[in-house]
């Protein structure tokens, strides 16, 4: 076991972890943020993905540990006071949402993509995402949101 | 339940409407059961199978036993239950004998997660292997083993299945119409062809996951992530033996389905957990690799089809012969063979038709329902075939389908009436063509060929499905007044990310004349509180629910205006209402409000009348039939979807290489509820359908150990797969029966994309496919005519990647 302590959506949390505890465990199982969910544990399917000190990563693939001092961004922290990321809206209007499972992940990793390229082509998108499994949309509509909070232009915000 | 408002009538029917489900979704709020834990949860692991078939010598648990925090171990030999959909043919956990790579042979629930994976680790399993029968032809050989050698023993649905004992067989579906003998002599062709495709995973983001609490008196409480809460509960009732009462079974947010979480899964073995940890709650949650081997997949299918044309194109005959693998049990597989055999020859008329469709026993992960429920898969072979006869006879193959659509006046392989309002297949095929220009090269594409030194072709299939259910088929509604006067509805049909949760607000809107936001449907399906649904499966949500929906309107409706009739001493025929409030047509001051009358009408005095409100909706399917078990007669179909898919590919003829540039999906959906969702089902199904078609498939060597059980070895389409440009149509002819004309359209946008890209590769290239997945490498090996090689993957003998067979003409 050891301490660790790390930032997430702006709350500090110090706790013990075993050595061997994954970052996604940790968020799941210790801290109760279940928003970010488990599709493989293998970092093949992106549904854990989460920003770490500014960077899409996949959770499953980064232990606790590793994370000590670290500053995250979860799904849990993606809308402010109540209202939805401009980016959230555009997947609700957009209906980029079905089952909902590989949402969380694919909000985190569109939030990374549009921050570091604020007016992705539809291509650059398509790159952004690629490393994200949605076994339901067909992805369409997902692009489409995406492409329009980046015409927003607030949606990293 | 067709009500014939004009479209600019109505206020949310067909209108852009929210998904009341993304919000929670999107801020990570949805709460799924792997997202649950219970206090003093324990958490499980299972023993696999690495064999296809072994004996079970002996299984010792005492070193796992003896670890700390190990609470419950079970085997198979201390449970005596057996499960079954439609032939009652699994054991909890593998007993005496493994048939299946993958099958459970032994669980362990423990205080953590990893210390139930170290108990798993420490059961030792002495197996003696034993030879495999792997292919389903192979499985039907006289000399073949068994793999249930008690099959005479188990019990079935006898209306619908005929196992047949001392053989592999676990069904075979018979379809009779017409004389196919005397058919074929008057034919001027007859075409014969083999077609296969290899048994694949749905892979629903979130694996399969239960958490049970086998309470005290045998009070049973599942968590899980099932598609079907009713019959969930029913199966599991039905193998332990136990009352419905006693068994409660709650699905809240599910995270995909297709189909594999249609029926009963992990559950049972959950219980016994559970039961034998002195009824601690117990969570499995199947890890990746399970999910593609302990758990169901879809079906292999090896399809034979001989097709008889008459001198003018007409295609007077056709024999269909399915071999559906089954894998080790008959699971949904016994059932897509049926709802197959009926439906195998597509939206053609045909008058003369021998089906004979055997569900067949392998030592395979089993099959199960998977999105189109068989016809993606029988699809593939279908409208290939159509190519090949259209080309055979000198026919263009547009104009050959077109001159078979069934119509207004032609029968269905079952002897079912085709009417004008049963859908217009016809329609979607022409709209298809001309949505991706087919027959010609636009000059765009004229230049991107010259441009690029590959080849563009494109192709129009069509296709059909009804839904496959009981004759019986039922659900309810209910819908419960707030005090504010807004309403909740509560039903068991689960919206797994379909959408069809926000339909049904749409229609309840609707037909309440309220807002959306004033129509709350309830997530979390409860078998204790929510009312009796069959199950989520076969595209039969939104008409069946639907129609319950505008039932339970209405009953709100009325039961709202008797009291408000009494209340406004006032005659019932002469109220009227709008979203907030009931009043008197000709006095519309004389007035009460539905907050007023939600839970009973108070006179200024005190005294009462009414009650809280409810309304309640029943809807059953009407007039189906069984089917004849020597002929296939009957009426199976509730209603038909028909559709069309035309795809544009460009390839490489050297490489085999290819782009899919465009796919557009047309069905004929009655009509369109929510345009956003049909899209969404469209396109998502279509990818679904391209995954099946490009790259998607189980390959096992040659002792049937699957070797592709992950991610990184079966490879679902990404949104780099994605074509170029996607459209989704939608036609509307309305469905009489349908709510405000709808039909379901959830499976369909999978059925046609995969003989959609065959023919257009074929069109591009004359490559001749017969297997798909299509990969790059087998469209060079057909452009070759070259046989598969000996490597990692090919080796396999039964999974993917075999040549053309001989095309076979027979002598006219």
């Amino acid at each position: 076991m050891r301490e660790i302590t790390l930032t997430i959506n702006g709350e500090s949390y110090t706790r013990e972890v075993h050595e061997h505890r994954t970052l996604l465990h940790f968020l799941r199982d210790d801290l109760g943020l279940t928003g970010t969910k488990e599709g493989c544990g293998a970092g093949e399917c992106g549904a854990c993905t989460i920003i770490m000190n500014g960077a899409a990563v996949n959770s499953c693939l980064v232990l606790a540990a590793e994370a000590n001092g670290s500053v995250l961004e979860t799904i849990e922290g993606a809308a402010k006071d109540g209202t939805l990321s401009a980016l959230q809206s555009a997947f609700h209007e957009h209906h980029a949402v079905q089952c909902g499972f590989c949402t969380p992940g694919m909000v985190m990793s569109a939030t990374d993509l549009l921050r570091r390229n604020p007016n992705p082509s539809r291509d650059e998108i398509i790159d952004g995402i690629e490393g994200n499994f949605c076994r339901c949309t067909g992805y369409e509509q997902i692009i489409e949101a995406i492409l329009a909070a980046s015409k927003e232009g607030k949606s990293h915000a | 339940m067709l009500e014939a408002i004009p479209a600019d009538q109505l206020k949310h029917v067909g209108k852009k409407t929210d998904r009341i489900d993304s919000k929670a979704k999107l801020t990570g709020q949805a709460t799924y059961v792997s997202d649950m834990t219970l206090p003093g949860m324990l958490y499980a692991r299972v023993l696999t199978s690495p064999h296809a078939r072994a004996r079970i010598v002996s299984i010792d648990t005492a070193k796992a036993e003896a670890i700390p925090g190990v609470r419950a171990i079970v085997v198979g030999d201390e449970l005596d239950y057996r499960l079954g959909l439609y032939v009652v043919d699994k054991a909890i956990l593998a007993k005496g004998e493994v048939r299946h790579y993958g099958e459970a042979v032994a669980a362990v629930a423990a205080d953590t997660l990893e210390i139930a994976e170290q108990g798993v680790e420490a059961i030792e399993v002495v197996y003696e292997e034993l030879e495999p029968v792997l292919h389903p032809l192979k499985a039907l050989e006289a000399d073949a083993p068994l793999v249930h050698p008690d099959l005479s023993d188990y019990s079935y649905m006898e209306a619908a299945f005929t196992p047949q004992p001392g053989t592999n067989v676990a069904n075979h579906t018979k379809l009779r119409k017409g004389d196919t003998a005397k058919a074929f002599e008057e034919c001027e062709w007859i075409i014969e062809r083999r077609y296969t495709n290899p048994s694949v995973q749905h892979v629903p983001m979130e694996t399969h996951v239960a958490i049970v609490q086998w309470g005290h008196d045998d009070e049973v409480t599942i968590w899980s992530s099932a598609q079907s809460p009713f019959t969930l509960r029913n199966l599991f009732c039905t193998a332990f033996g136990m009352s419905h009462q006693k068994v409660r079974v709650i699905v809240p947010y599910v995270g995909g389905g297709f189909g594999g979480k249609a029926g009963i899964g992990i559950e049972p073995l959950v219980a016994v957990l559970s039961r034998k940890a002195g009824g601690r709650a117990v969570k499995l949650t199947a890890t990746r690799e399970q999910e593609f081997s302990l758990l169901p997949c879809r079906s292999q299918l090896t399809y034979n089809i001989k097709t008889g044309i008459r001198e003018d194109g007409r295609i007077l005959a056709q024999e269909l012969t399915m071999y559906w693998d089954s894998g080790a049990y008959a699971d949904y597989a016994v059932n897509v063979t049926r709802a197959s055999g009926y439906s195998a020859g597509g939206p053609y008329d045909i008058p003369n038709a021998k089906v004979d469709a055997y569900t067949i026993y392998t030592n395979k992960p089993f099959g199960t329902a998977y999105r189109g429920f068989g016809h993606v898969e029988f699809f593939w072979g279908l409208e290939r075939h159509m190519d090949l006869v259209a080309e055979a006879i000198g026919m263009e193959p547009l104009e050959f389908r077109l001159k078979n659509t069934l119509g207004p006046g032609s029968t269905t392989l079952t002897g079912e009436k085709i009417t004008a309002n049963t859908g217009n297949i016809t329609k979607c095929l022409q709209t298809a063509a001309e949505a991706i220009g087919y027959r010609k090269l636009t000059s765009k594409e004229k230049a991107r060929e010259k441009e690029t030194g590959l080849k563009i072709g494109k192709a129009v299939v069509g296709l059909h499905k009804a839904p496959a259910m009981p004759p019986f088929t039922a659900t309810t509604v209910i819908l419960k007044m707030n005090e504010d006067g807004s309403v909740t509805a509560n039903l068991s049909l689960v919206d797994y990310g379909q959408g069809t949760y926000t339909a049904v607000q749409q229609i309840v809107a609707e037909r309440l004349g309220f807002d959306v936001s004033q129509v709350k449907v309830a997530f979390e399906s409860d078998t204790d509180r929510d009312p009796y649904d069959w199950q989520t499966v076969a595209s039969k949500g939104l008409l069946l629910s639907g129609n319950a929906a505008i039932l339970a309107a209405e009953d709100l409706l009325k039961n709202a205006h008797e009291v408000a009739a009494q209340a406004l001493r006032a005659q019932a025929v002469d109220l009227a209402h709008d979203n907030e409030k009931i009043f008197v047509r000709h006095h519309p001051e004389s007035a009460v409000t539905f907050a007023q009358l939600a839970i009973g009408y108070a006179f200024p005095n005190g005294n009462s009348i009414g009650g809280p409100l409810v309304g309640v909706g029943r809807y059953i399917a009407q007039g189906l039939t069984h089917l004849d078990k020597e002929t296939g007669q009957g009426l199976p179909a509730i209603d038909w979807t028909y559709g069309a898919h035309g795809l544009t590919v460009e390839v490489d003829r050297e490489t085999g290489e290819y782009n899919v540039l465009k796919v557009v999906s047309v069905f004929d959906v009655g009509k369109v509820i929510n345009p956003d969702e049909v899209r969404g089902q469209a396109i998502g199904g279509m990818l679904q359908g391209l995954g099946t078609a490009t790259c998607e498939g189980y390959i096992y060597n040659e002792q049937g150990r699957l070797l592709n059980p992950s991610f990184t070895d079966n490879k679902i389409p990404t949104a780099r797969d994605l074509p170029l440009e996607v459209d989704a149509i939608a036609i509307e002819t309305p469905q009489i029966d349908g709510p405000y004309g709808a039909r379901g359209v959830g499976e369909h946008s999978m059925i046609g994309v995969a003989a959609a890209l065959g023919n257009a590769i074929q069109h591009a290239t004359k490559a001749e496919l017969t297997h798909m997945p299509i990969r790059y490498e087998d469209v060079w090996r057909a452009l070759q005519k070259r046989e598969p090689v000996d490597n990692w993957i090919t080796k396999s003998p039964y999974g993917s990647c075999r040549s053309a067979p001989e095309i076979i003409k027979h002598d006219c």
